[in-house]
């Protein structure tokens, strides 16, 4: 069995459980690579028919090119789109300019996010993320617990081995289900390449840059890059010498800023 | 070398400051993997402590694994030599997070056990050491590290090399290298050492280009039932295959019980007629006729399963807190979740002392090993860990959370 189908199997199968075990799931899309790869697992899973809704966390500060792309993929596979947004701080102005990239991250995203959850009565919610794009997700568990604060217990976190996974959740908990934590970002470019998997322009080289990581358009910055299609950007990555995060404002406030991000109830 | 070809993962375990994660990062910087923005990242976190570059902080990247320098979690990460890419899965070395250890090393192919010359075998290094025996991990290279703090000293080297092996091989061990090395200061990691001219075996880099992936052997066909799903008005069984492999039309077992059954259809999204799948295939399957069927069950090519409501085991228990027989514990083996209790414990040992502790022991705790007699409210279907081993290890829950594992004799 070759590479990427050892990883596609088992993100499946990990899905599958997911499904299983909590039945009140959705799936978080951010329209980046990842979840786009992830969104295209689920896909496969369920033959086409996902069972549950894919969640967009819109902070109102996103590409164009990222909403027209959801906008048409959710059309064109049939999705149950719900897009989760938090008007309130919206309203009152709330964006990267104001605060620290900590709040702001906290209110529009985490937030938003924890308000979805708690309105659908979800159980579990699937993301993308992976162990390579950062040292803090290089911790997680493939079902990670968060209690009803959202709080992550980094340091207490359930053992996970033999595919066995944690499943008990508490009135108030729900669980973060990474079916991509063994892809790297090498893989998620290579598994796209294979699949000939729709992807949002950004990523591909304008005028002598292009995003390598695309969340808000205030926090990312581009890399130089000429890379203008997928193997371009699979013969780049495989001989890259910066990791894929180095445009994210993000992580340049606080070395710990994930950490303390993701101890709040962030991806 | 082909990108394509899948990462080798490789686990490093042994006592706590022994040099894991210290060993990780160097092997990163010396092959060239570590990215310069993250090699400026623990340059500043290591400065903010009043520390020379740390390396353990590529893997230890939780805030109070830095500030208390230990690690808490299993960390991973890829690197690459000129032969193969590798994943590195670092675990902890304390008592306390034997679980994440246990996490950690369950999904590694090989491991590196690590030890410190100059305080030499404790007890976590004889913890891990059978831990790596029970997981089935047969391909470990020893590292005797801090050979810097014993002064490079050969005679301290054979003294050390010769008990870890006499250890190891009480445990039907048998490790493929024994390398003097220092993390910190470089010496054998990834170039041989001027300073250890007495010593002619590979260096760390070389000892695990020497390891190789497990191969797949040819073993009866297993299907767990994981669940079942409606798709245009069709049954499909969904799950994945634990070992062997499926034809189209193929007849097989639908166990527990004593119905044959005969496979329909091969169900893969976009990927119509399918007529077969392989060992780690997560696939739907339809049959011919209407069966009874529910997660739990098991599709099987042969008789050849134990399908049985008392099992054998070898457990390790890893959680805190103490375990009485007679508990109600829940068994997890593939996608069987069957209530069940541990009968009686035969004999009771701690790795650590390496002495038998009790037989006919009543309870169990957080490092312990024990060989039990477990009762299950109804029949599992299992097979030997030595023949099958995805249908012969399992987790053991207490009230919602794993708190121990084992594997079928």
């Amino acid at each position: 069995m070759d590479h990427l189908t050892r990883l596609e199997n088992k993100s499946i199968y990990i899905i599958r459980e997911a499904y299983y075990q909590f039945k009140k799931i959705a799936m978080l899309w951010s329209v980046g690579k990842d979840s786009t790869t992830l969104l295209w697992l689920c896909r496969k899973a369920f033959f086409g028919q996902i069972p549950f809704p894919i969640i967009h966390i819109d902070t109102s500060y996103k590409f164009q090119e990222m909403y027209r792309f959801r906008d048409e993929k959710a059309k064109e596979w049939n999705l149950n789109l719900l897009v989760g947004k938090n008007e309130a701080k919206l309203r009152e102005g709330m964006g990267p300019g104001r605060g620290s990239k900590l709040d702001c991250c906290n209110e529009l995203k985490t937030n938003a996010l924890k308000a979805v959850i708690k309105r659908y009565h979800l159980k579990a919610i699937l993301l993308g993320i992976r162990r390579d794009e950062h040292g803090i997700r290089a911790k997680e568990r493939y079902f990670s617990p968060r209690d009803s604060q959202f709080k992550w217990d980094y340091e207490n976190q359930p053992a996970e081995l033999w595919d066995q996974y944690q499943s008990t959740v508490e009135e108030e908990e729900h669980f973060r289900i990474h079916p991509l934590l063994h892809f790297t970002e090498y893989d998620v470019w290579d598994y796209v390449k294979r699949e000939k998997l729709p992807i949002v322009p950004l990523y591909f080289s304008r005028d002598g840059k292009r995003f390598r990581s695309i969340g808000c358009h205030t926090c990312c910055s581009p890399v130089d890059s000429d890379a203008r299609t997928i193997d371009d950007i699979v013969e780049e990555i495989r001989t890259s010498k910066t990791s894929e995060r180095s445009g994210r404002a993000q992580d340049k406030e606080n070395i710990y800023t994930m950490q303390r991000l993701r101890a709040l109830g962030y991806m | 070398m082909s990108e394509g070809e899948r990462a080798l993962p490789i686990v490093i375990v042994g006592h706590v400051d022994h040099g894991k994660s210290t060993l990780i990062g160097r092997l990163l910087f010396e092959t060239g993997s570590l990215p310069a923005d993250k090699y400026s990242e623990i340059q500043r976190s290591s400065a903010m402590l009043g520390k020379r570059v740390e390396f353990a902080f590529v893997m230890d990247c939780l805030e109070e694994e830095r500030s208390r320098g230990i690690t808490i979690d299993t960390t991973q990460t890829f690197f690459r030599t000129s032969k193969r890419r590798y994943v590195i899965i670092d675990a902890p070395g304390h008592k306390e997070f034997l679980k994440n250890m246990i996490t950690g090393t369950s999904q590694a192919e090989a491991a590196l056990l690590i030890i410190d010359s100059f305080e030499g075998i404790q007890d976590q290094t004889k913890r891990h050491a059978y831990l790596l025996g029970m997981l089935g991990l047969k391909q470990i290279s020893v590292l005797l590290n801090k050979i810097d703090l014993v002064d490079y000293s050969e005679r301290k080297f054979l003294e050390l090399k010769a008990e870890i092996k006499d250890f190891l091989e009480r445990l039907n061990v048998h490790p493929t290298s024994i390398v003097p090395i220092s993390a910190i200061q470089g010496d054998n990691v990834a170039k041989p050492s001027g300073k250890t001219p007495w010593f002619d075996g590979p260096t760390v880099l070389q000892a695990l280009d020497t390891f190789h992936p497990l191969e797949m052997e040819e073993k009866p066909f297993r299907f767990p039932i994981q669940d079942r799903y409606t798709v245009d008005g069709e049954k499909i069984l969904v799950g994945r295959i634990e070992s062997g492999h499926l034809i189209r039309g193929q007849t097989l077992f639908l166990l527990p019980g004593k119905n044959k059954v005969v496979v329909k259809s091969i169900e893969e999204f976009l990927n119509p007629n399918v007529m077969a799948a392989g060992c780690e295939e997560s696939i739907g399957i339809s049959l011919e006729g209407k069966h009874r069927t529910r997660r739990g069950q098991v599709l099987a090519g042969d008789r050849s399963s134990t399908v049985s409501d008392r099992i054998r085991a070898n457990i390790f228990w890893m959680e805190q807190g103490v375990h009485h027989n007679g508990e109600t514990l829940l068994f997890r083996c593939v996608t069987q979740e069957i209530p069940c209790r541990i009968e009686k414990i035969y004999k009771k040992f701690d790795p650590a002392s390496m002495t038998l502790t009790e037989d006919d022991a009543l309870s169990i705790q957080n490092g312990e090993v024990a060989d039990v007699l477990i009762r299950l409210d109804r029949k599992a279907v299992v097979d030997p860990f030595n023949d099958i081993p995805e249908m012969g290890r399992f987790v053991l829950e207490k009230e919602g959370r794993p708190v121990a594992g084992g594997i079928i004799l």
